[in-house]
């Protein structure tokens, strides 16, 4: 079947390129292919339980509790162009700005958290919902609203922290700049999975009338 | 006898000593063997709950262990051999170590995640081990709810967090496989040159990679419910205990071809080696395997038929259902097409490989009866299902891992088994297979239902038998056991290539160099042209 001689050691790494790609970038694709799969799931289960539920709750009013979500998806969409901002940055090879735009995108990302947590604590303590009961209908509301939404915060919480790994590597020198477009992938990923959490968890949850 | 001090050429074996070159290799092919040694330890763990199984059906009363031990004996044995040794068996181990060695690469994409995928599994196991020893789980390896979540007081979330671990391993294995088979393949491997063990491992991978996710969300959402009892699967709350069932069925089913596909990629590489001719059909083949992997998440609605599905739904998954046996039955006929006309040796992977296509094939066509609606509705939950799906996961999937670790044990060890004891065992497995499960299939149309461990005395014989076939198979399987333990010293020394084959994993040293080659192989050939080997010695055969 071959035969054999010998070849410059360069055809081992990535002797053709699929999809014009590296290996990182083809893994971080594939586990975002994957991962789309458990956020599907997840949202099949709360849909199915909303449409075979009639009652189910629409409780979040315009103001202030569409308001404040909207606010919260504004910080992480910014986040997503900030990190655009990085990979640009670290393409033409600026380290320093690679790095503020890094964390600029952390901060996005971090104040999307905080929002997020205050935005619970207030369902929780507040309104009286739990994962268990809520004020307003079908009980299953607060369990399919905190498991999605904390699946997602879970999320955010990692790629905050694999940006402040990416970031610490590239300040010491150390990362490339295919390292900063995997993370990025990663974070536009998380950012895209919001855009159908929020309309489908709370836009179509709002008061009308 | 004192042998002349030749230095051994350095391989993987001998080029670090020591428990942690083991535990922090990076190396596939000594990842390889820590899956072997992991799931060889499962395959006797679960072995170990269905003899216990067996002895209790030798007898109609039920008075070896109580009701509650049953329950928890068939859960584990279902949980220990589908999560921690049918899933990873073939792909974690041979697959591992050979994927690379057959497309001419030096190792996998991601070598540190192969390592940490490894870790996983194991840390995965300790849980569901430690479920196990502290007073185990009973409430079927499926965990159906309303039962998982909120009647049974056994350790559900202990074995479900194992699972749940475990499945990492397996996306990220999976992963590491479809990179790999993209990236590093050498200079002139083509697709369309590709060994077929190598398609079948790169559909198992897609399956991995698109439907475990899927079941780690169900056993979150299994988790939620009992710890919190959110609802989602508790009518009263406002949740359904089906959705449970579509979503454990929607991986569960696939990963039933996480389990078979490897295998068939092993009986393609043995039934071509052994009959000397190319595989019948290449392309079909390959493609069939793709198809597999395509229309298996296509099918899960057949597993509840009698669960409150729709009538119409149930119909369109029937159907569905037969068309995925018709690329399963294009791997049968041309494996068969393929021995046409060989040259065929009966060598003992071979053996296996034989029993694999006429054991799949009961298995395969007996799954066509239960997927028609009506026969279903007569033998679901009986042990005519438990026959049903033994035949292909033991008849299959365990003949073909088998086969293949005989076919590369010489390239794994640099030491040939003793074909002669080989022989015999895989001759004791079929025999002690087929006593084991055949009588199943009729206990099940005559309606033994499965998971009962008091049943009406009529059924007693085919018990007895079945039972008896069951210290046949043990034998049978742990003779492989002491005379592959025994060949790593006494065993004759294996040549590169002894069963003169045309993969690239044999145009290398065994065992193999630490990069697996020593210059990187050039592919001018399709697999199986066996043309080029012409001249090579051939020393089993």
């Amino acid at each position: 079947m071959s035969s054999q001689s010998s070849v410059a050691p360069s055809l081992w790494e990535g002797g053709r390129s699929p999809y014009a790609t590296n290996s990182k970038k083809f893994g971080m694709w594939l586990f975002i292919i994957s991962d789309s799969l458990t956020f599907s799931t997840m949202l099949f289960a709360y849909t199915y339980s909303r449409v075979t539920n009639p009652d189910w709750p629409k409780p979040f009013d315009f103001s202030p509790a569409i308001i404040f979500s909207t606010v919260m998806t504004f910080c992480l969409l910014s986040s997503s162009l900030t990190m655009v901002m990085a990979v640009h940055a670290m393409n033409h090879g600026n380290r320093k700005a690679t790095v503020r735009w890094i964390l600029a995108t952390m901060v996005g990302g971090a104040a999307f958290v905080v929002l997020h947590t205050s935005e619970w604590l207030k369902l929780i303590n507040v309104e009286g919902v739990t994962p268990f009961k809520n004020p307003w209908g079908v009980p299953l509301f607060g369990g399919t609203f905190f498991a999605l939404t904390g699946l997602h915060m879970t999320h955010v919480i990692c790629g905050l922290i694999y940006l402040a790994i990416v970031a610490t590597g590239i300040a010491r020198g150390k990362f490339k700049a295919e390292d900063v477009e995997v993370s990025g992938l990663y974070w536009h990923f998380v950012d895209l999975v919001w855009m159908f959490i929020f309309p489908l968890v709370y836009l179509m949850s709002a008061r009308v009338g | 006898m004192i042998t002349a001090a030749v230095p051994e050429r350095e391989n993987y074996l001998n080029n670090a000593y020591g428990i942690k070159s083991w535990l922090l290799t990076r190396d596939h092919k000594r990842i390889g063997l820590l899956y072997l040694f992991t799931v060889t330890l499962f395959f006797f763990l679960g072995g170990a709950f269905a003899t216990m199984i067996r002895i209790e059906l030798l007898t109609p009363q039920g008075n070896f262990v109580s009701s509650e031990t049953y329950n928890k004996l068939f859960t584990m044995h279902g949980v220990a051999m589908i999560f921690f040794f049918l899933i990873p068996a073939i792909p974690a181990t041979l697959g591992n170590f050979f994927l690379p060695m057959m497309i001419g690469a030096r190792d996998l994409a991601f070598p540190r995640i192969n390592l940490l995928s490894w870790y996983l599994l194991v840390i995965g196991g300790l849980f569901s081990l430690f479920a196990m020893l502290a007073g185990g789980v009973d409430t079927g390896w499926t965990f159906y709810t309303p039962y998982s979540t909120t009647y049974s007081n056994s350790w559900v979330i202990a074995t479900a967090l194992g699972i749940f671990i475990s499945g990492f391993s397996s996306i990220l294995t999976g992963l590491n496989f479809i990179v790999t088979v993209h990236r590093m393949r050498a200079p002139g491997m083509t697709w369309m040159r590709m060994p077929l063990f190598v398609w079948s491992h790169y559909a198992t991978a897609l399956i991995q990679v698109l439907g475990t996710p899927v079941v780690a969300v169900t056993i979150i959402l299994l988790f939620c419910e009992r710890v919190f009892h959110i609802g989602i699967f508790d009518p009263t709350l406002g949740g359904d205990p089906v959705l449970f069932q579509h979503m454990f069925w929607f991986y569960s089913h696939p990963a039933v071809y996480i389990m078979i596909l490897p295998a068939m990629g092993i009986v393609s590489e043995l039934v071509s080696v052994f009959s000397r001719k190319p595989v019948f059909g290449y392309q079909f083949v390959a493609y069939a395997s793709m198809a597999i992997a395509v229309l298996g998440f296509l099918v899960w609605g057949h597993h509840l038929f009698v669960s409150t599905q729709s009538v119409y739904a149930a119909l369109v998954f029937s159907f569905l259902s037969y068309f995925v046996a018709i690329p399963s039955a294009i791997k049968v006929f041309n494996w068969t097409a393929t021995l046409y006309k060989g040259s065929i040796s009966f060598a003992t992977p071979m053996l296996y490989a034989f029993g694999f296509i006429g054991l799949f094939t009961i298995g395969g066509l007996t799954g066509l009866f239960v997927a028609a609606l009506g026969f279903d509705v007569h033998v679901t939950d009986t042990y005519f299902v438990v026959a049903h799906f033994h035949y292909i996961m033991v008849g299959g999937t365990i003949m073909a891992y088998l086969g293949g670790l005989h076919y590369w044990w010489p390239k794994i060890t640099g030491r040939m088994y003793p074909e002669g004891w080989a022989k015999l065992s895989a001759l004791i497995i079929f025999l002690g297979f087929n006593l084991t499960f055949f009588p199943q299939f009729i206990l099940g149309y005559l309606g033994m239902p499965r998971r009962y461990h008091v049943y009406p005395d009529e059924f007693q014989v085919l018990h007895v038998l079945s039972t008896a076939g069951a210290s046949v198979l043990a034998v049978g399987y742990l003779m492989p056991m002491i005379y592959f333990i025994w060949s790593l010293r006494y065993g004759k020394v294996a040549s590169a290539n002894p069963w003169g084959a045309t993969g690239l994993e044999w145009q290398t040293p065994s065992p193999p160099p630490v990069h697996n080659f020593d210059v990187t192989p050039i592919v001018t050939h399709d697999a199986y042209d066996y043309s080029t080997v012409i001249g090579q010695e051939v020393e089993v055969g």
